[in-house]
């Protein structure tokens, strides 16, 4: 039993150097085998083994990483939290995943700093206001809470915003989601391991996945860089890198793998209160608790794997924000930073069953999985433990893009570098 | 930013390109439904060199095959298509 | 300041003090040349800033970018920039800067309060607490984040601009230290075009703090630049890309002042042939408690404000160092008349002291005592034993860390250099190489820190100690990443560059590992932080959107039309006369085409000219629907899918001649379909005899519709116009025209395309003519009030890129015979399913129809479609609407409400059929 985390403890330590805190998690040796393996010690896949063990009591779970768990993209996002899509397959997906945000923190014993500041897309003409108050009213049909703001509303919130006539896309409106917000996004890695952890799940870093033990049409395994271990059911979820792991049991996915760039400025006081995102521009702004404004825009809509960005697609958003705020003109870019997405071809996940048995796909997250963190891990965690997708998400399968029921949000088709 | 030496034009810096997509992923108008939406809709996201078409969208419009490394960035190869290179 | 003259920092010798400057209100004076930190060590005010965990005072660390404490906010309204740091600042006359994070002021803080409960807030405390309901995290939030955040942002707009460049060289060298300047002088006189940049500005690198007479940078530069380079001072290399491609930014005013020609940077975009880094050393801090006080001192930048500035930042000096280097600071100290107390030595033995200087050897310093602006005394563990020294400044030096930041960015690697312990440079996979002390750091053994660990402070801005460092570890924090996230070590506006070896050490201690086998975190671009306002350039006042303008823009503008931005263009929307709205114009102008005739600007259409004998067979892959019986004169309505087999464009395609055809499609989709056109062609058809022109700005077009179109062409060409999607050349005002018999009002109407230069004398010809028959010109809004009631679908309304020909009502018209984009995708069973949202038309029952709103069945219940478009009829009046609701195509007659929550507005709506108006097109009749 770990030492619980609270305020008392902490002034506890105060007293003794902080001296009496274990370790998050262990650090074990992999067994031969276990009832369930999640390749991929992210967000999702710690989150899908935390709810593996708690919701249904299968603790007989390891989760495979290749680097330091927390590594990829839920350590290089940037940290928004929301529900408020058009299609009902998303919101209520999503809204499903905001409703454990909420409790997240309390659930893990660990503070996530989920903080529900309000997230605002803001429309430019009468065409993005309509198309704000359709999204707004279908998630509101739904019972996913959604307002609009007038100018003035919206000048009460973020009064940095160029509201004026004259400003190249003056602003007209917003829609927001009070509910929604931001976390710290390695709490959010580090919280479930710990939780998942605590519940017997072995978390196993510098363990990469190199291929998969096959017997006929079922996977029974995987072959590592610290041996081979067996397992009845292996869900894949390597955001990112999911066609090339897929690849190594010779699936083809409807992924693309591109970067996604994101940066912070130095830190400033409180300047940005909401998130802001827009229904014409292409980039979203918020202010990390350290005062850092953080954003981010459009993927290098090519494929590659190496996280290096391109240095002009970063000035594209950076132009968009600062005609959109100006007073961020004279702040400094601090960081960027880049992630591998895993773009799908209709801009939705892939959650589910693969045509070979016994392996599992959590994928094709492009550039919203951190959101999505607990909704994924618990739908999938209902995947793995029952073989069948939960209702959220079974109308992301894989199958989908063959039978043509696609789930496209943005509504510009397979080529994800249109998107 | 890459520099891409366009077959026409010579080297030019990258943002005067678009990417389209992989070779493997051009549908053939004439392909079956099942061959055709195989080829939309799945990659082989090598972690290495793949073919894929860009064209030089703002430069001389034309279509090319570039051979290129999804982690180094290298471009080892690149080809013209479109009418003027059937010749 | 110090009371007594003897003690703090202060002028080796006054009286060229002529810049009159500000900090914190009270006026200054400084020397050109000086830096901000230099002209207030001058000045005796050594605290500067205040930390930002436990707002402890903090002072001048260090001579250069590297610095962690010394922060500030300078100049003033849209001009100010927080967080600067006061080594990289040149004084300017009249200067304004305002010290940070702290309230009331900087020498009393209340929230060094903060500072009391240190031994709680450790690592990752916040992890730890603040629990319950997100809401109540809000709260607790509200207070850190007013406790977070260093300086205030401006809120007032930026007067000044940025301007961008692109730069073209064989040799990029980076650094003009010796070993910089050397290389860029070898180039340029091989013959090779370079560019030298360099941060400073001045040029010469370490020489300006080591001087060697041999060496002359500013006749080097004179000659560098009359071979022909280009050398940029006050310019950082803050960015390596892929294929040798360089970010740089070049300051072409300080921080804060007001720029000469309007321009306060400029950022470089370069492509060199081959990059030398030349980027030195950064020195390491020294671990012990309380070494985060104003008064501890990086070494080299001891001697720097000695040597260059003529400061002297102490008078009673302690030197700690595990090298040779710290000796020569000893020596410029002593000459400038300081007295050097004692010169601790963490190694067994070392060179030769200046005389009178006491050296110890295995001596390391444990803790100093600080007044307000400088030390009290500094204690040393000297061979096991403290001794105390009365001291105001300890110069420190724990070793030499080479500046790779722009290797690694290129995708280089580094090796370790266990005599210096330090990390160097190693292979590249790009054409750049690292010379100079950067490739060859002086021999530093590891020291084991003799302080306590809770204020031995690492990380300074971030307030990160080794205590930090070891809870982390504890915790199980163990991969050199999380260390760094947990702790937030080398997150702060520094970016860890005085940290993060440190900090690497005492993992590889913990970890019980040499340090190349703890790990190292990879930089990223920028190398310092870069200004926003610098990476925006012109695009911070147009969001990089340019706006494009139509031909006949200054025509409608006398019209005071009320403008409708679509895309990057600006289209009339209505042209309202006698004060009316924007509904009453548009529905006059509506009513107008209705009963008379009105003229639109459809310019921004989309058009391809297609020619050859394969024109017919590439339009058939593109267009849906059949085109090659198409007879010539003739036009027909077409849809394109995508190759997923959804609409994503209409238009309509005409036969001009035999073998020429003109395609029409959307306004926002032209781009898309100019790209997808040429896709087709070059990729899929390169074997077709034909050629795709995008004649979109070639053509301006005018719409003329209404019942008295037909006759004001007529009486305008002097000929009978085409018959309804018929198609006729003209000639129009003395100009020759395409007059397209095509309609989108349900009116009997015209499309006339002109050559754009040529177009306004013909919208004047075709204005005079309809105004003459009572009629006037109409904008984009009466055209969608038209098309709706004609049931009309729109790119972006219905077409809404989930839609399939079949839910639009536009299955019939598909080629039977396939063939076209598309229709492979189309055979996917999920677009024929039942469910399906189909276009239809909505008729109010009870209330105002609201665009975008939901259709229910009843209250509560999940949407089963929604309004694309609501209007109203146009002469009768009554509200309608266009739709997609699930399987509409069998619900015709159905009553249902539309709802918006978000509006708080409701109708009650009759399904019906999307035709309107004159459903069998009687009115397309002559």
């Amino acid at each position: 039993m770990k030492t619980p985390y609270s305020a008392f403890s902490l002034l506890r330590g105060a007293f003794n150097g902080q001296k009496h805190w274990e370790p998050a998690w262990r650090d074990p040796e992999p067994r031969s085998s276990y009832d369930v393996i999640i390749i991929g010690g992210g967000g999702h896949g710690l989150a899908a083994a935390y709810y593996l063990a708690k919701v249904h009591g299968i603790r007989n779970v390891a989760v495979l990483e290749k680097s330091w768990i927390g590594g990829g993209n839920v350590g290089r996002n940037t940290t928004l939290v929301r529900s408020n899509y058009r299609l009902p397959q998303l919101h209520n997906f999503f809204e499903f995943g905001l409703k454990l945000w909420h409790n997240l923190s309390d659930d893990l014993n660990y503070n996530v700093m989920f903080s529900p500041r309000g997230a605002m897309f803001l429309g430019h003409n009468d065409g993005d206001m309509i198309k704000l108050a359709e999204r707004g009213d279908a998630m509101r049909c739904d019972g996913i809470d959604a307002e609009l703001l007038s100018p003035k509303q919206i000048a009460k919130i973020e009064p940095l915003l160029d509201l004026s006539r004259s400003a190249r896309f003056p602003i007209d409106g917003a829609l927001i989601q009070w509910r929604a917000g931001t976390a710290r996004h390695d709490a959010v890695a580090w919280g479930y391991a710990r939780a998942a952890d605590a519940l017997g799940v072995d978390i196993i870093q510098k363990c990469e996945v190199t291929g998969f033990v096959r017997d006929g049409n079922r996977i029974t395994g995987v072959e590592t860089t610290r041996g081979r271990i067996l397992a009845a059911r292996t869900g894949i979820c390597v955001a990112g890198h999911s066609g090339h792991v897929a690849g190594l049991a010779g699936l083809r996915l409807p992924i693309e793998a591109q970067t996604l760039q994101a940066l912070v400025t130095e830190g400033v006081k409180p300047m940005v209160q909401s998130v802001i995102m827009s229904q014409s521009l292409h980039c979203y702004i918020s202010q990390s608790d350290k005062g850092g404004i953080v954003m981010g825009g459009d993927p290098d809509n090519w494929p590659s794997y190496a996280r290096r960005g391109q240095p002009t697609i970063k000035e594209g958003a950076i132009a968009q924000a600062v005609s959109m705020m100006p007073a961020l003109s004279r702040l400094r870019m601090l960081r960027t930073w880049s992630g591998v997405t895993d773009m799908s071809f209709d801009g939705a996940p892939i959650i589910g069953t693969t045509p070979i048995d016994g392996l599992y796909l959590n994928a094709g997250w492009c550039y919203g999985g951190f959101k999505a963190t607990p909704a994924s891990g618990w739908t999938y965690a209902h995947t793995l433990a029952t073989g069948k997708p939960h209702e959220l998400n079974a109308p992301f399968s894989l199958e989908r893009f063959m039978t043509g029921a696609t789930i496209d949000e943005t509504a510009v088709g397979p080529m994800p570098n249109h998107r | 930013m890459y520099q891409i030496a366009c077959p026409h034009c010579g080297p030019r810096a990258q943002t005067e390109f678009t990417y389209e997509r992989t070779t493997d992923s051009v549908v053939d108008p004439a392909a079956d439904a099942h061959t055709a939406m195989h080829a939309l809709y799945t990659r082989a996201n090598p972690m290495g060199l793949d073919d894929e078409v860009w064209r030089h969208t703002y430069g001389c419009r034309a279509w090319m095959v570039l051979t290129r490394h999804r982690v180094t960035h290298e471009i080892t190869a690149v080809k013209a298509i479109g009418p003027e290179a059937l010749a | 300041m110090s009371a007594d003259k003897t003690r703090g920092p202060t002028r080796a010798k006054t009286g060229e003090e002529t810049i009159a400057f500000t900090f914190d209100g009270t006026t200054y004076h400084a020397r050109p040349g000086d830096t901000l930190a230099a002209a207030l060590l001058a000045n005796g005010v050594g605290l500067v800033g205040r930390s930002f965990k436990y707002h402890r005072p903090r002072g001048i660390m260090t001579a250069g970018i590297e610095e962690p404490n010394a922060l500030v906010t300078v100049g003033k309204g849209g001009r100010a920039e927080p967080n600067t740091r006061a080594t990289d600042l040149f004084v300017y006359p009249g200067m304004m800067v305002q010290s940070q994070n702290r309230w009331p002021s900087l020498a009393f803080d209340v929230a060094a309060i903060f500072g009391l409960a240190a031994p709680a807030l450790g690592a990752g405390f916040y992890y730890k607490t603040f629990f319950g309901p997100a809401k109540h995290w809000l709260r607790y939030e509200a207070f850190i984040r007013r406790a977070a955040g260093l300086g205030n942002a401006p809120t007032e707009p930026d007067p000044d601009n940025f301007s961008q460049t692109a730069g073209f060289c064989d040799v990029l060298v980076v650094g003009s230290g010796p070993a910089g300047l050397k290389a860029a002088l070898e180039a340029a006189e091989a013959g090779s075009r370079v560019m030298l940049v360099e941060q400073d500005a001045v040029p010469g690198g370490s020489l300006l703090r080591d001087p060697d007479p041999a060496i002359d940078p500013a006749a080097m530069v004179e000659r560098i630049k009359a071979l022909g380079g280009k050398v940029l001072l006050r310019t950082t290399a803050s960015g390596y890309w892929d294929h040798n491609f360089l970010t740089l930014s070049q300051r072409l005013a300080e921080p804060g002042a007001v720029p000469p020609h309007g321009f306060a940077q400029r950022l470089w975009h370069v492509r060199a042939g081959r990059v030398v880094l030349a980027t030195g050393l950064i020195e390491r801090p020294v671990p012990f408690a309380n070494n985060d006080h104003p008064g501890v001192m990086l070494s080299q930048a001891v001697r720097s404000y000695v040597r260059r500035w003529g400061v002297l930042p102490g008078q009673r000096v302690v030197i700690a160092t595990n090298n040779d280097d710290a000796y020569l600071t000893a020596q410029a100290l002593v000459e400038a008349g300081a007295e050097v107390v004692a010169l601790l030595d963490a190694r067994a033995s070392g060179p030769a002291a200046p005389a009178g200087v006491t050296v110890y050897h295995d001596a390391r310093p444990s803790s100093v005592t600080g007044r307000k602006h400088a030390l009290r005394n500094v204690t040393a563990v000297i061979g096991g034993s403290e001794q105390s020294f009365d001291a105001d400044l300890i110069a420190v030096s724990g070793g030499f860390v080479p500046v790779s930041h722009l290797h690694m960015q290129a995708g280089g690697k580094l090796t370790w250099n266990e005599e210096a312990q330090a990390f160097v440079p190693g292979e590249t996979p790009q054409v750049c190489e690292t010379i100079g002390s950067a490739l060859h750091p002086p021999a530093a053994p590891a020291a084991a820190p003799a302080g306590k660990a809770k204020t031995s402070f690492v990380d300074f801005q971030n307030d990160v100690s080794l205590a930090d460092i070891d809870l982390a570890w504890q915790e199980g924090y163990r991969s050199v990443e999380h260390l760094k996230r947990y702790t937030t070590l080398g997150m702060a506006t520094d970016q860890g560059k005085t940290s993060n070896m440190t900090a690497l050490s005492r993992l590889a201690e913990k970890q019980g590992v040499t340090v190349p086998q703890a790990g190292l975190t990879t930089f990223r671009p920028p190398y310092t932080p870069v200004t926003m306002g610098l990476l925006a350039g012109a695009g911070a006042r147009n969001a990089g959107a340019h706006v494009r303008r139509i031909p006949l823009h200054d025509l409608h503008e006398a019209q005071e039309p009320i403008w409708q931005p679509l895309g990057y263009w600006f289209r009339p929307r209505a042209y309202p006369v006698d004060g009316e709205g924007l509904v009453a114009a548009a529905l006059r102008e509506a009513q107008t085409v209705r009963t008379v005739a009105g003229l639109s600007d459809v310019s921004t259409l989309g058009k391809f000219e297609v020619s050859g004998p394969d024109a017919a067979a590439l339009l058939e892959l593109v267009c849906a629907t059949t085109v090659g019986k198409l007879a010539v004169g003739r036009g027909r309505y077409t849809f394109m899918l995508r190759e997923d087999g959804f609409v994503f464009d209409d238009g309509t395609v005409w036969r001009l001649a035999e073998n020429r055809y003109l395609l029409t499609s959307s306004t926002g989709g032209a781009d898309r379909m100019a790209h997808h056109i040429s896709y087709v062609r070059n990729s899929l058809r390169p074997d077709l005899k034909c050629s795709v022109v995008n004649v979109q700005e070639h053509y301006a077009g005018i719409a003329l519709a209404g019942p008295g179109s037909r006759r004001i062409l007529a009486a305008l060409t002097g000929a009978e116009p085409p018959r309804h999607m018929g198609y006729a050349p003209g000639v129009l005002a003395g100009t020759p025209v395409h007059v397209l018999a095509a309609s989108y009002s349900g009116e009997r109407a015209f499309e006339i395309h002109v050559e754009a230069t040529h177009a306004a004398e013909v919208w004047r010809a075709i204005e005079a003519a309809t105004r003459a028959a009572g009629g006037a010109p109409y904008g984009l809004e009466a055209m969608e009030l038209l098309r709706i009631e004609k049931g009309h679908v729109v790119v972006g309304g219905e077409v809404d890129g989930r839609s399939t020909p079949h839910d639009l009502g536009l299955g019939g018209m598909l080629n039977k015979a396939g063939g076209f984009i598309g229709a492979a995708g189309l055979t996917r069973p999920a677009l024929s399913a039942p469910s399906r949202n189909n276009l239809v038309g909505l008729v109010s029952l009870e209330g105002p129809i609201p665009e975008g709103g939901m259709l229910i069945q009843r209250a509560g219940q999940s949407p089963q479609g929604h309004v694309t478009a609501a209007a109203r009829r146009i002469l009768e009046g009554g509200a309608i609407a266009l739709a997609l609701l699930e399987g509409g195509h069998k619900r015709h007659g159905e009553e249902l409400i539309v709802t918006s929550p978000t509006r708080g507005e409701k109708a009650r709506v009759r399904v019906t059929s999307p035709h309107f108006y004159d459903p069998a097109g009687e009115r397309y009749r002559d």
